[in-house]
């Protein structure tokens, strides 16, 4: 017996409902397993204040800065490199053999174990450089594991602004950096940004890389080689070693709101960008 | 008339596509000259020869002599971004910046150096007098250029080039992205520009280069077949295959 089309389509479109459905739920409700367990925890005095006792008592206010200025720094690092990198490969070189070996770099760096980048960064920049296990270690190697994500999301971005834009701007008399400059990078702002952002994210909230390059004192950072625990770090340690269950959900729960923040922050930036180049 | 340009012996190969042949040509001062003939017959190529927009083509090779004023332009001594000045190009689609309409018309300006907005302004304001432009735009300088129509943003794109004061404007088909009411206004406005600009137009439209063209050439297989002024072309054509092409035989 033949189905009809119009039952295939039916069941078809159920069934894409339902797993759309069984995704949103599956986020509902980590999202709000953790906060509920989180939120009550959170209080004025936890965001301002050191933690006491391990972390059993106290706040997390050296984690907020830590968090703050690795992923900041890194960030900061890895966001002029990249883009440069893509503007490189884009607009100056044409393909050739040394593009694609760099591409291919690159895509293979951005799926390296960030654990692996930890290793490296403890063995290079900690012990080699004698950075120690510092914010600056933490960031430097933070740095390198998004790199290839910020180059690949840049060079795409670059890649779709139309050609016609850079004849008219060689048309017009200007120079290549003139032409980037306005044309290629104002058009291309909102995915470079999207790119940094998703990378920012990911410095934020992770674990094992910091673990073995930032380390994990309690202290605030007074410099950029001190030791700094990050909040992502700081969740890990009050949960697995049984510290704080509360404190560590508190935690998690600041994490997730600022990482949220963030990205309604950058979707509204990109938004505002947007309408203002009418696009 | 005096000869603006002059091509002489131009060849051009993409590769190992020879995509002009010897090409001889003299582009008199002051008036519209059109380029005409079946696609592919290189008369894309020839234009974008004459402000080295190919140089931008990764693998291709130029022999020959491109005179503007006398001096060859192929010369590796040439001032690109000089030269693109003094010869300026508008292309086949409206294609304007994200901008604003102001900053697209400043935009030639301002990679020459000029910042400052007061010194920008009366420029703007007569470029875009211009094309006709002014009255329409005035009070919508900085809303988005994209929001224009395709007519509205044709002539934005032709202010741009006007703005940065060149003696020769290249047209590779202006209007096909045009409906004909549009065209035809693109059209005028071409004529009335003829008079400050040497204005070279290619077109696939054998009546557009009649209407707008003192001079025409006829291209074919990238060889010049034929040139000389637009009536001796379509009505009395020396050359068999300009005969053919413009009695529409094929192309």
């Amino acid at each position: 017996m033949r189905v009809s089309p119009a039952i295939i389509q039916r069941i078809a479109v159920v069934f894409m409902w339902a797993l759309a459905a069984i995704t949103f739920a599956v986020l509902v409700f980590i999202l709000a397993y953790v906060l509920l367990h989180g939120l009550p925890h959170v209080t004025w005095s936890f965001l301002t204040q050191s933690p006491a006792n391990m972390g059993r008592a106290g706040g997390i206010f050296p984690m907020i800065l830590g968090t703050f200025l690795v992923s900041g720094l890194s960030v900061l690092v890895a966001a002029p490199v990249g883009v440069a990198t893509a503007i490189y490969l884009t607009e100056y070189t044409h393909e050739g053999r040394m593009t694609a070996v760099i591409r291919f770099g690159a895509d293979c760096l951005a799926g390296v174990p960030s654990i692996i980048f930890g290793l490296f960064g403890f063995v290079f920049f900690a012990i080699t450089l004698r950075m120690g296990l510092s914010v600056l270690s933490g960031s430097l190697t933070l740095a390198l594991m998004v790199l290839p994500t910020i180059i690949r999301t840049s060079e795409e971005a670059i890649r779709a602004v139309p050609d016609t834009y850079r004849q008219v701007s060689y048309g017009l008399g200007s120079t290549r950096w003139q032409m980037v400059l306005y044309v290629v990078l104002r058009s291309a702002i909102p995915g470079i940004s999207t790119g940094i952002v998703l990378s920012l994210g990911r410095c934020i909230s992770e674990t094992a890389a910091v673990m073995l390059t930032a380390g994990s004192a309690l202290r605030l950072p007074r410099s950029l080689f001190d030791s700094s625990r990050t909040l992502a770090l700081h969740f890990y340690i009050l949960s697995r070693e049984g510290i704080s269950m509360a404190n560590a959900y508190a935690t998690a729960s600041v994490l997730i709101i600022a990482i949220l923040a963030l990205n309604l922050l950058a979707y509204w930036l990109m938004r505002k960008f947007v309408a203002k180049v009418g696009r | 008339m005096a000869k603006k340009i002059e091509t002489q012996g131009l060849d051009l190969y993409y590769g190992k596509f020879h995509a002009l042949s010897g090409v001889n040509l003299s582009i008199e001062s002051h008036v519209i000259t059109a380029i005409i003939g079946p696609s592919g017959c290189g008369k894309s190529t020839l234009l974008r020869s004459l402000n080295r927009m190919n140089d931008l083509v990764h693998g291709v090779r130029v022999a020959g002599r491109v005179l503007l004023d006398g001096v060859d332009i192929l010369a590796p001594s040439t001032n690109l971004s000089l030269l693109r000045r003094r010869v300026g190009m508008v292309f086949q689609r409206p294609n304007p910046f994200p901008l604003s309409v102001f900053d697209n018309v400043a935009y030639g300006l301002r990679v020459h150096g000029e910042m400052r907005r007061s010194h920008l302004l009366p420029v703007v304001e007569s470029s875009l007098q211009s094309t006709l432009l002014w009255d329409e735009l005035k009070d919508k300088l900085d809303s988005s250029a994209l929001e224009l129509s395709p007519e509205q943003q044709q002539r934005l794109c032709i202010s741009r080039v006007v703005a940065v004061k060149p003696e020769v404007l290249l047209m590779d088909e202006p209007c096909s992205a045009l409906d004909p009411i549009a065209t035809g206004r693109i059209e005028d406005l071409m004529r009335a520009l003829a008079g400050g600009y040497t204005i070279v137009i290619v077109t696939h439209n054998m009546q557009q280069a009649a209407r707008v063209a003192a001079q025409t050439a006829y291209m074919l297989l990238g060889e010049l077949v034929e040139v000389g002024p637009t009536a001796h072309i379509f009505e009395n054509p020396k050359d068999k295959r300009t005969e053919d092409y413009v009695s529409g035989l094929y192309g």
